[in-house]
């Protein structure tokens, strides 16, 4: 019984990521569809067509779907986009830094990016008011994802410099950077927590827990730079990566700059995440599961786990988003729990079979 | 075609390496021997590029290697290592099929599927491939590895090189003697092999030439009988040995000196 499944994965691996790229595009355009017709509000199905060729200017807009073409314009199509590159993102940002890392159990969050952008957020919400005399809304929609975006960055690049000794990274010594980095960070927002106010401690409390409601149009086109870009370049990363499957002299062996690899991945996992966090505040597991899901399927190749896990990511993030906006209507729940809800105990039976599989 | 010129490197104050010359020539097996600590896997991974000597340099085909990229290397030596795990689960056939990657977007990557096949079947692991790498036993593993080197050499322009360090460390007798075979045959193909072993009969039965290391220095380096030569041997493990005509140096412990001894 065992041996059979773990045979498995050889048997599919000739299939190619062809099949895992379509059969997630899929996955991911029925996701974005169920997103923008599912919800407190009904649309009808037959208003998605409408409203797209509208928008192509190939027919004008029936005056039935009048209200369906503003749920689906103004709020639902920008957050389900949003939630798209996100979990994009958080996907493919897993996958490589488990590689990397060569640890089943990394994310993103290993790499002190997300708890650099929650300090600066934190930071934001604090003092942004009184420094910058923003109005709450400016404040929400570019200053709090520009401090968070700077502030993942900075801890990253904090802890690769931490982790670099003689010019050469030890992943085990970037490993204990970041656990210092994210205490030292996770320390400096307890501070801000503690002198904050009553409304601040609860705007940290929603952002820390994260949530897609103040998705705009004008964060998209930022958003697909930002996330995009970084994940095109990751999963161009995949064969890099698969050497480094068998460690990082024997990826050296196979011709890898394995240093230059190392760099660019932790770069571009952490502007993809940095980028992530900041618009929608902190969204775990994402990161985590999605690319074991893709293992278990799949087998290990990055050629294929890469794209797989950007497609799935962001397939769960916006089915995760569309359950956090309708399991409590009207109310919102945070995504952030939605993932975490399902997340670990996912990941608790991933742990149970990989002791059972030792 | 691969050659360290007086290279030394020190390591916590300790020289692990120092002033050490040898060429590796194609069409030859040579072999590293020496006591533990010898140096014999640090000489190893210099040769390969993986570690910068302190002093000397290395080269291959006369160009230093700091001066190759990496992917230009691999096109042009394979190694294989001591010990190789694998992060996530993957069948043997996958962990082969990385021996190709050096050839990604090259005309030789048309031949990938029968490079896989074949190194497959000369490293005896054809009825392994869809086995989980992390199922196999570690001679199996040896033997997976040696067909990923063997696979990533497939191909290559010649002069190529293969090194191995203790390859032979958790074969059984049988796949000792067919990957010692498998060797000669390569070297026979123009190969130029680097191997490290302990067992000193497998150094004589294989080697074109074997170099000594002790204390990090090279102490001898030439044909079996001469670099392998009974008083050396003795010097260097503190143990007598006796050359046997068609076996080689044997180590004469108590029993095995009773054994030797006429009448």
């Amino acid at each position: 019984m065992h041996l059979a499944r773990v045979q498995a994965p050889a048997r599919r691996i000739r299939r190619g990521p062809a099949l895992v790229l379509a059969g997630g595009t899929l996955l991911l355009l029925a996701a974005m569809a169920a997103g923008l017709l599912l919800g407190p509000a009904a649309v009808s199905p037959a208003a998605l067509p409408a409203v797209l060729a509208d928008a192509l200017g190939l027919a004008p807009l029936p005056e039935a779907f009048r209200r369906d073409a503003a749920i689906l314009g103004v709020i639902r199509a920008p957050r389900v986009l949003l939630a798209a590159l996100v979990g994009a993102g958080l996907g493919a940002a897993g996958a490589a830094m488990q590689g990397l890392f060569r640890n089943p159990l990394a994310d993103p969050g290993l790499i002190g990016v997300s708890a650099g952008a929650a300090l600066a957020a934190v930071a934001a919400i604090v003092f942004g008011a009184g420094l910058f005399g923003l109005a709450a809304g400016a404040l929400g929609l570019w200053l709090l994802p520009a401090a968070a975006f700077l502030g993942g960055l900075g801890a990253t690049l904090l802890m690769a410099r931490l982790g670099t000794i003689g010019g050469v990274t030890g992943v085990a010594t970037l490993l204990l950077a970041g656990v210092a980095v994210n205490a030292l960070a996770g320390a400096l927002t307890g501070l801000l927590v503690f002198t904050a106010d009553d409304r601040q401690v609860r705007d940290i409390t929603f952002w820390t827990l994260g949530s897609l409601a103040g998705a705009r149009w004008a964060q998209v086109p930022v958003a697909a730079a930002l996330i995009g870009l970084p994940v095109l370049g990751l999963v161009a990363l995949a064969r890099p990566l698969d050497a480094l499957l068998l460690g990082e002299a024997e990826a050296f062996h196979l011709g890898q700059r394995v240093e230059v690899v190392k760099r660019v991945a932790v770069s571009l996992a952490a502007i993809a995440v940095a980028a992530g966090v900041a618009f929608t505040g902190l969204i775990g597991f994402v990161g985590l599961v999605v690319p074991h899901l893709l293992r278990l399927g799949f087998g290990a190749s990055h050629r294929l786990v890469l794209p797989g896990s950007a497609l799935l990511g962001a397939a769960l993030l916006v089915l995760a988003d569309l359950a956090a906006r309708s399991l409590a209507a009207p109310a919102e729940l945070p995504v952030g729990v939605v993932t975490a809800l399902i997340g670990a105990p996912f990941f608790l039976w991933l742990l149970r079979r990989r002791a059972g599989l030792a | 075609m691969i050659a360290a010129e007086a290279v030394g490197l020190r390591r916590g104050g300790r020289a692990l390496l120092a002033d050490v010359s040898v060429a590796l020539r194609p069409g030859e097996v040579l072999v590293l021997a020496g006591p533990n600590g010898a140096g014999k896997s640090t000489l190893l991974k210099l040769l390969a590029g993986e570690v910068a000597p302190d002093a000397g340099r290395v080269t291959l085909g006369g160009t230093a290697l700091p001066h190759l990229h990496p992917r230009d290397l691999a096109r042009r030596r394979a190694v294989m290592g001591q010990h190789a795990t694998l992060s996530f689960p993957m069948p043997a056939e996958a962990v082969v099929a990385l021996g190709r990657l050096p050839w990604h977007g090259t005309a030789q990557a048309a031949r990938d599927q029968a490079a896989i096949a074949t190194a497959l079947r000369e490293a005896d692991v054809a009825h392994l491939a869809r086995r989980a790498y992390a199922t196999l036993s570690g001679g199996e593993r040896q033997r997976v590895q040696l067909a990923r080197a063997l696979a990533q050499l497939d191909g290559a322009a010649m002069p190529a090189a293969l090194l191995l360090d203790e390859p032979t460390a958790s074969l059984d007798a049988g796949h000792r003697a067919a990957l010692l075979r498998r060797l000669r045959h390569l070297a026979g193909r123009g190969l130029a092999v680097l191997v490290v072993l302990h067992d000193l009969q497998e150094a004589a039965f294989v080697a074109d030439r074997v170099a000594l290391l002790e204390h990090g220095r090279l102490i001898a380096c030439g044909p079996p009988a001469e670099a392998l030569e009974a008083g050396r041997l003795e010097q260097v493990y503190g143990l007598p040995f006796r050359h046997l005509p068609g076996i080689g140096p044997v180590p004469l412990l108590a029993g095995t000196a009773a054994a030797l001894t006429p009448g």
